[in-house]
């Protein structure tokens, strides 16, 4: 037994040494899947941290009660002191331990560098409180004629301690930048969870979403002096003797909302992407297995007497198929270890959970179970697509496999009938096609796929209100780095397929584009076939993946009504694709068409 | 030429100094080196030698399926050599033919399907095509086996459909490489037969061969030998007429 695995490795690592660029490929292949699959393993439940950290550094409430009225486009409703009397009684309330506020808070707008954005500002003491006591970061806390800033906000402000900001018309210096816990940080905020202020129109997003809004601490006079535009909500923050149960408290008061809420908020910044990412890692697996299909395949037909030669010296069915698996188990294995490491590289670029929160993100750990996870799924891939080729070439009897008798391929009549009737390099791709049916199939997949990929990614930048935007938004700015890699992934992994593709097609139609050129075909109609070859399964496919990608969008983006994208866009998308296939596939069948056709019949 | 009835003077193909050569430096191999011949219009050439003396490479180049490292081959009087690789498989679908020892046909498409196809890449209509590929499938004795694939055919009638394909287009010459090769002695007189009738009607051959039989056949009989011709000798009357009994499979 031990003899034999000795053999079986020695022979796999002989035959990946003999043919390096393959054995790469298969790699790379797998690898991107992995990647992909890690970022999406790491990115889950990495929020929770930061805002730990930062609900302890700034005694951050278990509840937080709001009296503002009801939020929405409308007139200002006021404040009654009744409504004021009720929301401080519950500072009394049984199982509260700590409080602040309630705290003046006005809807308004900031002005900075040409820019109008919309602003929260809450006045507060210049004492500090027991309970939400925002913690600054940079400079100090306010003062009179002073603003300081939420962090994220700032960020995406682009302010620094010092400068000047128009807040609600005046002028303030900022003294300071801070972080809380109360409120999530932009580009979220309070209207996120409950919206006090009646929010002009023009504010709102595309299809009366909840715009971005920022926050900033001032004096409670400033707040007054800049009410006279709005009214006035006000915020109070509860500590509970057990934070866990904020959710039984928020049920018996109306107005009140939890830590945990804020929690989702933030954690709905990463959702998107985590959402993304799973299907990224979706359709970058396809593509990895449509790759992995031709690959194995194409080697199974070159080792067609290699098998004969194993077999002829006495090595078994098992032996033989034994060597196929470990070949691409070994090489899965080896991505898994890339995807692992560049995944654990990549996640933390997309997870750091911005300016809003202290302490650091936490980089996405790379748990065991992740490890796990992804060496069996890449196992899985491996194993998936080598073993039907595995068990043809147990069974391939020796005599032929040692002939390396060329497989006769399916007889397609009507095809035959209707390739005579087009010009040249068409008959030629078509009864190309015709011998290789599958490989045909995963192509169109792959390129589906691929498209499908690209359309999602489209409707999505259309579904979001881009247009409502006056300062760089964080989420929208994570969505789209994640966007970019995902599409680079599946272009790159989309390319690699229809290379292999191409690849293996001029390599399989080695010997009848020899015959074609003996009998007259010139190597440019050879070409040109072998080209159209690829074409034609990506046509379809291309074709498929439009409606497939806006319908995959609205399954994931549940709620929202059906985006299309811009006609433009989707034009562009299915001709740059027909275009790459052709510039990919012209390479490999040019230089499959250059050897003089003599040698090959020869050798053939 | 002896053979006067069918062939005339005027030669069909001629190459002068035809050098052929693989590899470089040390390791160079002149696989053909420095060949003179001409092939009349109607003449039937076999040229014998041994295992890898060069005489499928100069096949080979005859037909434009390789180019030569020096010398020139006229075909009809116009030259060959530099022509462009378009212009070279204008010539291999219009005034040549190919016979080859493993056949070569396409195992899924049936035999008049793969006897029309030459056409269909020269261009001619589906209907012109099959119906010429028919005809010829009749002229070498298998218009019964029109719609068998390969694989339900004997090699003799494999090779029948191969040069059937080969005539498909009225090639000026046609070139065999080792056409009996893979026969047994049956369907070797079935081929030789044929090859016997083409020279009747006029056609030009070239075949390479191993087998004394086939060159019987000939008009003339060139020796190969390490890339050069060592012999080359006349064949008084040809096997015309007396195939059988000249290959010992028929009575006086």
């Amino acid at each position: 037994m031990k003899g034999q695995v000795v053999l079986v490795s020695r022979l796999a690592a002989r035959d990946l040494r003999r043919r390096p660029v393959e054995a790469l490929m298969v790699l790379l292949v797998i690898a991107a899947a992995a990647t992909t699959l890690t970022v999406a393993l790491a990115l889950s439940g990495v929020t929770n941290q930061p805002y730990q950290q930062t609900r302890l550094a700034t005694a951050g409430p278990d509840v937080i009660a709001v009296e503002g009225g009801v939020g929405g486009p409308g007139p200002a409703q006021p404040v009654s002191s009744a409504q004021l009397a009720a929301t401080a009684s519950l500072t009394t309330a049984p199982g509260v331990t700590a409080h602040s506020g309630p705290y003046p808070t006005v809807y308004s707008v900031i002005r900075l560098r040409g820019h109008t954005v919309d602003v929260v500002a809450e006045g507060r003491d210049r004492a500090p409180a027991s309970v939400d006591q925002p913690k600054v970061t940079q400079g100090g806390w306010i003062r009179p004629g002073a603003v300081v800033i939420e962090r994220g906000f700032a960020d995406a402000l682009g302010v620094h301690v010092g400068d000047n900001v128009r807040l609600g018309g005046r002028s303030f210096r900022v003294a300071g930048i801070a972080v809380t816990a109360a409120v999530p940080p932009y580009p979220s905020s309070l209207c996120h969870i409950i919206c006090p202020f009646p929010v002009p129109t023009r504010t709102l997003g595309r299809g009366g979403g909840v715009p971005n809004m920022g926050l900033v601490w001032l004096t409670r006079s400033a707040v007054a002096g800049l009410a006279g535009s709005g009214n006035i909500a006000y915020l109070l923050n509860l500590k509970l003797a057990n934070p866990a149960q904020a959710p039984a408290f928020v049920a018996q008061h109306p107005g009140t909302f939890t830590w945990q809420s804020i929690q989702s908020a933030i954690n709905a910044l990463i959702g998107i992407e985590q959402v993304a990412l799973a299907f990224g890692g979706w359709l970058i697996g396809l593509l990895a297995l449509a790759g992995l299909g031709v690959l194995v395949g194409r080697r199974m037909t070159e080792q067609s007497k290699r098998v004969g030669l194993l077999k002829a010296v006495g090595a078994t069915p098992m032996t033989v198929a034994g060597v196929l698996l470990f070949e691409h188990i070994a090489l899965a294995l080896a991505a898994a270890a890339v995807g692992l490491v560049a995944g654990s590289l990549i996640a933390p670029l997309l997870t750091g959970t911005g300016a809003g929160l202290v302490g650091t993100p936490g980089a996405p750990s790379i748990s065991v179970s992740t490890v796990i996870i992804i060496a069996v799924i890449a196992l899985a891939v491996a194993t998936v697509s080598s073993v039907v080729p595995a068990i043809r070439a147990a069974r391939t009897s020796t005599v032929s496999a040692l002939a390396d008798a060329p497989r006769v391929p399916p007889r397609r009549p009507m095809l035959t009938a209707v390739s005579a009737r087009l010009p040249v390099p068409l008959l030629l791709a078509l009864r190309q096609l015709s011998r290789r049916p599958r490989r045909a199939l995963l192509n169109a997949i792959s390129i589906a796929v691929t498209v499908t990929g690209l359309v999602a990614i489209l409707a999505s930048h259309a579904h979001i209100p881009i247009a409502n935007l006056t300062i760089s938004n964080l989420k929208v700015d994570r969505f789209n780095e994640l966007t970019v890699i995902i599409t680079v992934m599946l272009v790159i992994l989309a390319a690699v397929n229809t290379t292999f593709i191409a690849r293996a097609t001029a390599a399989d139609g080695r010997f009848s584009s020899a015959l074609e050129r003996a009998l007259g075909a010139t190597a440019g109609q050879v070409t040109a076939g072998l080209s159209m070859a690829a074409l034609l399964p990506a046509l379809p496919g291309a074709i498929i993946g439009i409606p497939l990608g806006i319908e995959v969008y609205h399954l994931l983006a549940s709620g929202t009504p059906l985006t299309v994208p811009p006609a433009w866009q989707l034009a562009g998308v299915f001709l740059a694709t027909l275009l790459a296939v052709t510039v990919l596939t012209a390479i490999p069948s040019r230089l499959g068409a250059r050897r003089p056709p003599a040698r090959i019949l020869q050798t053939e | 030429m002896t053979s006067a009835v069918m062939t005339s003077t005027r030669p069909v193909l001629r190459a002068s100094g035809l050098c052929k050569t693989f590899g470089s430096g040390a390791a160079v191999v002149r696989a053909v080196d420095g060949v003179d011949l001409d092939v009349a219009t109607g003449e039937t050439v076999a040229i014998m030698g041994p295992s890898g003396c060069g005489k499928s490479t100069l096949l080979h180049l005859l037909g434009g399926l390789e180019r030569p490292s020096a010398g020139a081959i006229d075909l009809a009087g116009d030259p060959v050599n530099g022509i462009s690789e378009r212009a070279l498989a204008h010539l291999r679908r219009t005034a040549v033919g190919f016979v080859f020892q493993g056949f070569y046909l396409m195992d899924e498409l049936t035999a008049i399907e793969n006897v029309e196809l030459p056409g269909l890449l020269a261009g001619r209509s589906p209907r012109a095509a099959r119906a010429r590929a028919r005809e010829l499938l009749e002229q070498v004795g298998l218009a019964d086996r029109t719609g068998f694939l390969p694989s339900a055919l004997s090699g003799g009638q494999r090779q029948r459909v191969a040069i059937a394909r080969a005539l498909i287009n009225r090639p000026m010459i046609v070139l065999a490489d080792e056409p009996t090769g893979n026969l047994d002695s049956t369907a070797t007189v079935e081929v030789l037969r044929l090859f016997e009738s083409l020279h009747e009607s006029g056609q030009t051959l070239v075949i390479v061969t191993h087998d004394q039989r086939v060159a019987a056949t000939a008009d003339r009989l060139i020796s190969m030998r390490d890339g050069v011709f060592v012999d080359e000798m006349r064949m008084t009357g040809g096997s015309r007429g007396n195939l059988g009994k000249l290959i010992g499979l028929e009575g006086e």
